[in-house]
């Protein structure tokens, strides 16, 4: 899995084109969560690009790894990275949240090819990845799954039920990943309703806990390859973001969690983003 | 005829259905006994989760084994799974139509003593509420038996309704459960019982009681509130009253469920037996059913109101 230059280089191009979309898209929209899409781009596309085993041609291929992304608002990172991706035409991203739209505001596993679980729901996903993990060792399945949750998400009780789950079956063929921006709508975690230490209460669930640059693709990498070389417990990636990143009038600004930029707001954005 | 319990013919009938359809997994929450799930657990136990006393995330992980094409049964009591997890299965099952079935068990006040903690009183109504969601109250043992079969047939959420207290059997080996279809028990022309699940026993025994009154009532079974059966439900309207009768809050159950029919199509007088807007309370299931109003009797006194 190790990564090369070349490959870093290739990864950085197609983030910046994801960060482009999700400013696009959210403009386009008026509405949507551009925050929290940005902070997690970097994820995504390490994922999508060089980690996962998917078929764009076939999304529903039996034998692809899964990803939930439990923090559905961020959708239109996923979305884009899929675009990107090949799964469907780059042109519909901006049909976001729009009437009739298979990109819906929040991820619909029944409407947008190769999206694996509907989600919008904070605190649901790691549930349904664990029951994909699970299926996966009945059937004696070397597919990986993978799920993205956001720092603040980490307040709701279901996750630490799904948490303690997933230790409990020993789920090894389970990542989840924290994007651990520092906020949440109201504020900073720290201040709302406090997660932290994030690394030791997963140590405590029994979970192998790796701590990566959310925005460094080598430090990612090297991550999920520990995660995949971690036998008999899941393995959760805690990811060192900056919301709104790539937007320097967007970082780590809790007001950028869910209002869209204007068009005039768009542009500057997309020139600090550059081409 | 034996009384036996719909929650113990749920426990035998996910076991053999266990052997036939490989693709079936069971999750519990810590009740495998109460619930029954125990018998599959003990004849297949790698297909056996139990999550622990955490409902929500044994709904999520039943949606993630759905969408990976197994079949999973969840079970607890039915206050815990639609009330407790509520969101979890409409979210994470309901919206994206994923494949589970929701078998609730200790369903209706007939829990008994345990009291109204445990007493569900609105687990129809609340899961009537969601889109695509299939929901089967089966009348006794026989019915449930062949409703699991339907349940795992049937593709999509399905909320099997199970109770905890033994009902008398109503049906032979030579009963066919057919899913959506409401079952005429009992012609008669002068009002129509329209019942389910441990109601139909009672609503039958109520027809007797009407019969020597001379009141000859129609009974029917619904065993599937959703969707409702709406052509058996007009040809009841034929009888020009209507009394229906369930184990449930008479605010959105299988009373309210007739009623929305009716209204649109064909207006008729009607009576609603069930639990009249209160939490129960403990005490043996018998006198609960007296208590509340959910006899034989009561539903007789209700038909006779509207022939007056
Ligand atoms: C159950 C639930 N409650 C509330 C919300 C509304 N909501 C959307 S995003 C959000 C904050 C999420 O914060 P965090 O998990 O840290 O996400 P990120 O910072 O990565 O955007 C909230 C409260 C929701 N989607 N789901
Ligand atoms: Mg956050």
């Amino acid at each position: 899995m190790a990564i090369t230059r070349e490959k870093v280089e290739e990864l950085t191009a197609v983030a910046r084109k994801v960060r482009r979309h999700i400013i696009d898209m959210t403009a386009e929209a008026g509405s949507g969560h551009p925050g929290g899409s940005l902070s997690c781009t970097d994820i995504l596309v390490a994922l999508y690009f060089h980690v996962m085993k998917v078929d764009p041609k076939d999304p529903d291929w039996p034998e692809r790894d899964r990803l939930v992304l439990s923090k559905g608002h961020a959708a239109p990172a996923l979305y884009a990275v899929l675009a990107e991706k090949g799964y469907f035409p780059v042109e519909e991203l901006l049909t976001l949240r729009k009437i009739d739209s298979r990109l819906q505001g929040h991820p619909d596993m029944k409407k947008t090819p190769g999206v694996d679980m509907t989600t919008g729901s904070l605190g649901q996903g790691l549930s349904a990845a664990n029951g994909m993990a699970i299926a996966a060792k009945l059937d004696g399945k070397d597919y990986r799954v993978y799920a993205v949750l956001g720092d603040g998400e980490l307040q709701e009780g279901q996750v630490w039920e799904a948490a303690m789950a997933a230790s409990h079956y020993k789920l090894d063929n389970l990542t989840a990943f924290v994007d651990h921006n520092g906020l949440q709508i109201d504020g900073p975690i720290a201040e709302v309703m406090s997660p932290e230490i994030i690394q030791d209460k997963f140590r405590a669930f029994g979970w192998n806990v790796i701590d990566v640059d959310g925005h460094d693709f080598e430090d990612i990498i090297r991550g999920i390859e520990e995660a995949v070389n971690t036998k008999g417990r899941p393995t959760v990636i805690v990811a060192k973001t900056v919301k709104g990143k790539g937007v320097p009038f967007m970082e780590n600004q809790v007001d950028w969690h869910g209002k869209a930029p204007s068009r005039q707001q768009a542009e500057e954005a997309l020139k600090a983003l550059g081409e | 005829m034996p009384k036996i319990a719909t929650r113990e013919a749920y426990g035998e009938a996910l076991a053999e259905l266990g052997e036939e359809i490989k693709d079936i997994v069971v999750l519990d929450a810590d009740l495998s006994k109460s619930t029954k799930t125990s018998v599959f657990a003990k004849k297949f136990p790698e297909r056996f989760f139990n999550m622990g006393i955490a409902e929500q995330n044994l709904m999520g992980t039943a949606a993630g084994l759905a969408t990976c094409g197994k079949i999973p049964f969840a079970s607890t009591f039915a206050v815990f799974a639609t009330g407790r997890a509520f969101e979890q299965i409409r979210n994470s099952i309901c919206y994206p139509n994923l494949n589970v079935k929701i078998a609730a068990s200790h369903a209706g006040i007939t829990v008994g003593e345990d009291g109204a903690t445990h007493q569900s009183i609105e687990d129809i109504a609340i899961m009537r509420s969601l889109p695509n969601m299939t929901i089967i109250n089966p009348a006794d043992a026989v019915e449930a038996k062949q409703a699991v079969r339907a349940a795992a047939l049937h593709k999509g959420p399905v909320y099997l309704r199970l109770g905890r207290h033994p009902v008398e059997t109503i049906f032979d080996e030579h009963y066919k459960f057919e899913p959506g279809k409401g079952v005429i028990l009992r012609d008669g022309k002068d009002v129509a019982l329209i019942a389910t699940g441990i109601m139909v026993a009672e609503a039958l025994k109520a027809a007797e009681i009407l019969a020597k009154g001379g009141i000859n009532a129609m009974v029917i079974n619904i065993h599937t509130i959703k969707p409702i059966d709406k052509e058996i439900i007009l040809q009841a309207a034929e009888c020009g009253a209507i009394v229906t009768a369930e184990e449930h809050s008479i605010i959105g159950g299988l009373g309210s469920a007739v009623a929305e029919v009716l209204v649109e199509e064909k207006p008729v007088p009607m009576k609603r037996i069930g639990i009249r807007d209160v939490f129960g309370q403990s005490g043996k299931p018998e006198e609960l059913l007296k208590a509340y109003g959910l006899t034989a009797e009561d539903i007789a006194e209700a038909a006779r109101s509207l022939r007056r």
